[in-house]
C-alpha cells in the first residue's frame, strides 16, 4: 500500500482476450477479436464513438461477460479496479468513499481512516476530507475516484474516459495519477479518443473500429508507422465521431 | 353536521388540559406504531434490497403480491392476527390477545409490505446507479445490502414515514386485536370510533385532529433529521 | 420445524409486547360484553368499586353480542356480560358456559324522526308500531349485525307478522352507536337500547317515539365460561366478578347509575 514497486513487475498476469465478441439483442457491437496484454505495460485503447472501446474495457474487467470467446487470466486475477468516465460515488463524506473500499477488502478498522487521508492528501483533497462525494467539482470527484482505485492497490487498472468531461488542469491531475499508479507498477488500461493524450501517455495502442480491432502496436510505431488505413486516417483526424 | 368551532375548541382543550387519560392514549399509540413501524423495518429493509438484488423464478409473483399487501385491509390483518393469537390459535398459549403486543404485531403485518415493496423499488433504482462501481470494486451480494439501504437513506425515511402513517391511522386491526380495553389497549384511533358511536362527535373529530398534529410532529422530526444528515452528508 | 419457527417468531413478540406493556400486572379479567353498556359509561361506574373490593381489574372488549359469543367460545375472554337470554342459554347448553345469571335489565326503545311520519308514538303495541313502519315505508335503520339488540328487533319484526327488507328496511351492519348516528343522518326510525340513546348526543331530529311495552324488555346476563372447556382462564377471578355483579354492592352500583339524572340500568338479579 505504500510507493515501493512491486516486483517483479512479471508477476503481474496477463490477460488473453480470446475470440471474445458482444452481440446485444442481435446486434453485433464488437466482432470477435483477440487480444494479449502482459507486463506492466500502459495500453491505451482508441477509436470513434461507437467503436466499442468502453465495452472492450468492461469486457476485461469483468463486468460483463461475452457473447463468444472467453477472457482468462494467466494463473490468478490480478487485482483490478476501474475508474468511469462518470465517477460513481456513494453518497458520503469523501472519506468514508474511501474507508469505504477498504472495510470491503478487509483492511482492519484502526487502520481505514489513516490509510484513507493518506490517499486523499495524495490525490489533493485532505481539506475536502468531510465533504459529501455529490458536491465536489468534477475533477475533485474523478480523483476521489483515483483516490479509491489507489487503496485498490491494483495489479491492473482500467479507465474508462477518465478525462472526456474534465477542464484542462483536472486532465493534468488524471494523468499525472496515472503515471503514478504506473510508476507503482500497475498495468493501465485505459480508452480515450484525444490524441494527444495517447501520445503522452502510451507504451502500446489499440485502435477499434466500428466494433473490430483493427490495430494493436507499440505507441511509437503506431504514431510514425501505422500498419492499416484506419489508423493512418485516424491519426490525421479523419475518421471523426 | 358537528360543530366545527366546537370540535376544534375541544381539540384545543384536550391538548392543554393534559389529561392523564389522554396522555396515556397517546403515549400508546406512539408507542405501538412506532415499534411496529420499527420492527417492520428491520424486517422490510433487508428484504426489499434483497429482492431488489436477486435475481430468481417466482421474484415477479412475489413482487405483485408485495404491492398488493400495500392494500391489505387492516381488519384482514386484524382478523388473522387475532385467529392466530386466540386461544384456539396456533400461538393461544402466549396469551397476547388484546395486548399491546398484538396490536404491534397486527400493525408489523400491515407496515411491513409497504416499507419492503418502496424499498425494493427504490433500492433497485441506486443499484441501476452503482451497480457497475460496486462489482469493479469487489462488493459481495450480501455486503451490498447494507451500501445500498445507507445510501438510499433519504429516501427510506420517507417510506418509514409512509409505513408509520399507516400504522397510526388504522383502525380496524387494532380494534379487533387489542379490543379497544380502557388504559390498556386504548389508542387515538379506537377511541374515536368509541366517541363517534357515543355521538359525540365533536369529541371524536378533537381527537382525531390530536392524532393528526401527532403525525405531523413525528414527520417533522424525521424531516429534520433528514435535512441534517443531507447537510452533513450529500 | 414450522411450529419451532413460529414458536421462536411469538417468544420474540412477547418479549417484544412485555416491552410495550410494561404496566403493571395486577390480576385482571378479560370481559367480553355489548357495545351498548361500553358506550353508556356503565363500566366506568361499577368496575371501580369492584376493583376496589377484591384487587382485581376488569378489561372490558367491548363488541357486538354475536362476536362476544364467538369470543368467548374460543377461550379469549373470562367471562361474559352480554344481552341475549336465548343466546346465553344455548351457549351453557352447548357446554361453553357453566352458569348463567340474570344481572340488570334496560328496555329498548323506539326512536325516529320527530313529525313521525309512519305514526308509531301512538301505537298501542310495539308489534302494531312496527306494523305501521312498515305500512308507511318508511325508512328503518337496522343495526344487521346480528348483536343481541338486532337479534330482538328481528323477533319483533316476526312478532309483527312483518318480513321487513326493501328499499324503507336498510340494514347497516353497525354497532349500536353508528347505527343512531346514520339513523340521525338520513332521517329514519330506529331500535335502541335506552341506555346507548341517553348517553348519545348527536341526535338531530331523532326522538325517543315509543317505550313502554313489555316486549322491549331487555335482560342482561352475566355467563361464566365452562373450566373444562377452556381450563386456561381465569376462573376464579371470574367468578368473584359474577358473584359481585349479583351481590347487594353491585346490584346497588348498577342501580345508582346514572346519565343525565336518568338511571339506564334496573338490578334484576335473583336474590
Amino acid at each position: 500500500m505504500n510507493d515501493m514497486r512491486r516486483l517483479p513487475m512479471a508477476a503481474i498476469p496477463s490477460l488473453a482476450l480470446e475470440g471474445v465478441g458482444f452481440t446485444h439483442r442481435g446486434q453485433t457491437l464488437l466482432h470477435p477479436l483477440d487480444l494479449r496484454l502482459a507486463g506492466c505495460q500502459r495500453t491505451l485503447v482508441m477509436g470513434p464513438n461507437g467503436a466499442g472501446k468502453s465495452l472492450l474495457m468492461r469486457l476485461a474487467h469483468g463486468l460483463l461477460a461475452p457473447s463468444s470467446g472467453r477472457v482468462s487470466w494467466e494463473g490468478r486475477p490480478p487485482r483490478q479496479a476501474m475508474v468511469f468516465q462518470r465517477p460513481v460515488l456513494l453518497k458520503r463524506s469523501a472519506l468514508a468513499n474511501l474507508t469505504y473500499v477498504l472495510a470491503i477488502n478487509g483492511t482492519p478498522y484502526r487502520r481505514r481512516k489513516p490509510l484513507a487521508r493518506e490517499a486523499l492528501e495524495r490525490f489533493g483533497l485532505a481539506t475536502l476530507e468531510k465533504r459529501p462525494a455529490r458536491v465536489l467539482s468534477g475533477g475533485e470527484q474523478q480523483r476521489l475516484a483515483l483516490a479509491r482505485a489507489w487503496l485498490v492497490d491494483p495489479e491492473v487498472l482500467f479507465l474508462d474516459e477518465p478525462t472526456a468531461a474534465l477542464d484542462p488542469a483536472a486532465i493534468q491531475a488524471v494523468e499525472s495519477a496515472v503515471g503514478d499508479f504506473h510508476r507503482r507498477g500497475t498495468r493501465i488500461l485505459m480508452t480515450t479518443h484525444d490524441l494527444q493524450q495517447a501520445r503522452r501517455l502510451a507504451d502500446d495502442i489499440v485502435l477499434l473500429f466500428g466494433g473490430r480491432l483493427v490495430e494493436h502496436s507499440p505507441a511509437e510505431r503506431f504514431f510514425s508507422d501505422p500498419q492499416t488505413p484506419e489508423a493512418r486516417a485516424f491519426i490525421r483526424g479523419e475518421l471523426v465521431w | 353536521m358537528p360543530d366545527d368551532a366546537n370540535a376544534f375548541q375541544t381539540a384545543l382543550a384536550l391538548i392543554l388540559g393534559g389529561d392523564p387519560d389522554l396522555i396515556g392514549i397517546v403515549a400508546l399509540s406512539l408507542q405501538v406504531s412506532l415499534s411496529a413501524v420499527l420492527i417492520a423495518a428491520l424486517i422490510a429493509l433487508p428484504l426489499g434490497a434483497a429482492l431488489a438484488l436477486w435475481r430468481f423464478p417466482g421474484r415477479g409473483a412475489v413482487i405483485v403480491m408485495l404491492n398488493a399487501l400495500m392494500g391489505l385491509p387492516p381488519v384482514v390483518a386484524g382478523l388473522a392476527v387475532y385467529l392466530l393469537l386466540s386461544r384456539a390459535g396456533p400461538l393461544g398459549e402466549f396469551g397476547l390477545l388484546f395486548t399491546p403486543g398484538a396490536m404491534v404485531i397486527a400493525q408489523v403485518i400491515l407496515v411491513l409490505p409497504i416499507i419492503a415493496a418502496l424499498t425494493r423499488q427504490q433500492v433497485e433504482e441506486l443499484h441501476g446507479e452503482y451497480r457497475e462501481q460496486l462489482t469493479s470494486l469487489g462488493v459481495s451480494r450480501p455486503r451490498r445490502i447494507p451500501t445500498l439501504l445507507w445510501d438510499a437513506r433519504l429516501g427510506l425515511t420517507t417510506v418509514m414515514l409512509a409505513g408509520f402513517g399507516r400504522a397510526s391511522a388504522e383502525v380496524g386491526a387494532v380494534m379487533i386485536v387489542g379490543g379497544n380495553i380502557d388504559g390498556v389497549t386504548r389508542v387515538m384511533t379506537t377511541a374515536i370510533v368509541l366517541e363517534t358511536s357515543k355521538g359525540n362527535l365533536p369529541l371524536a373529530l378533537g381527537l382525531g385532529m390530536v392524532l393528526l398534529v401527532l403525525v405531523a410532529l413525528v414527520n417533522a422530526a424525521a424531516h429534520l433529521v433528514g435535512e441534517t444528515a443531507q447537510r452533513r452528508l450529500g | 420445524m414450522k411450529k419451532a419457527g413460529l414458536t421462536l417468531v411469538a417468544i420474540g413478540l412477547a418479549g417484544l409486547s412485555l416491552g410495550v406493556s410494561a404496566r403493571d400486572e395486577a390480576p385482571y379479567i378479560i370481559l367480553a360484553s355489548t357495545t351498548s353498556t361500553e358506550a353508556s359509561g356503565l363500566f366506568d361506574a361499577i368496575i371501580p368499586p369492584f376493583t376496589e373490593k377484591t384487587g382485581i381489574e376488569v378489561r372490558v372488549v367491548a363488541v357486538g353480542t354475536g362476536q362476544a359469543f364467538e369470543i368467548a367460545r374460543r377461550g379469549d375472554a373470562d367471562s361474559l356480560l352480554v344481552h341475549d337470554t336465548a343466546g346465553e342459554k344455548r351457549f351453557v347448553e352447548e357446554g361453553y358456559g357453566s352458569e348463567r345469571a340474570d344481572v340488570m335489565a334496560n328496555d329498548f326503545v323506539l326512536i325516529g324522526p320527530g313529525e313521525d311520519p309512519a305514526g308509531i308514538s301512538e301505537a298501542d303495541t310495539v308489534e302494531q308500531a312496527f306494523t305501521r313502519i312498515a305500512e308507511a315505508a318508511a325508512p328503518f335503520a337496522s343495526r344487521g349485525d346480528d348483536s343481541g339488540t338486532n337479534r330482538a328487533e328481528r323477533r319483533l319484526w316476526q312478532a309483527a307478522g312483518v318480513e321487513p327488507g326493501g328499499e324503507w328496511y336498510r340494514e347497516l351492519g353497525s354497532g349500536m352507536g353508528p347505527t343512531l348516528n346514520t339513523a340521525a343522518g338520513m332521517n329514519a326510525y330506529v331500535m335502541a337500547d335506552r341506555a346507548t340513546w341517553v348517553a348519545f348526543d348527536n341526535r338531530q331530529d331523532l326522538e325517543l317515539l315509543f317505550e313502554g311495552d313489555e316486549a322491549l324488555f331487555n335482560p342482561y346476563g352475566s355467563v361464566l365460561i365452562a373450566p373444562e372447556r377452556h381450563p386456561h382462564l381465569k376462573h376464579d377471578l371470574a367468578e368473584q366478578w359474577h358473584e359481585w355483579l349479583l351481590s347487594e354492592q353491585g346490584q346497588a352500583a348498577i342501580a345508582d347509575f346514572e346519565v343525565k339524572g336518568q338511571p339506564l340500568f334496573f338490578p334484576s338479579a335473583a336474590e
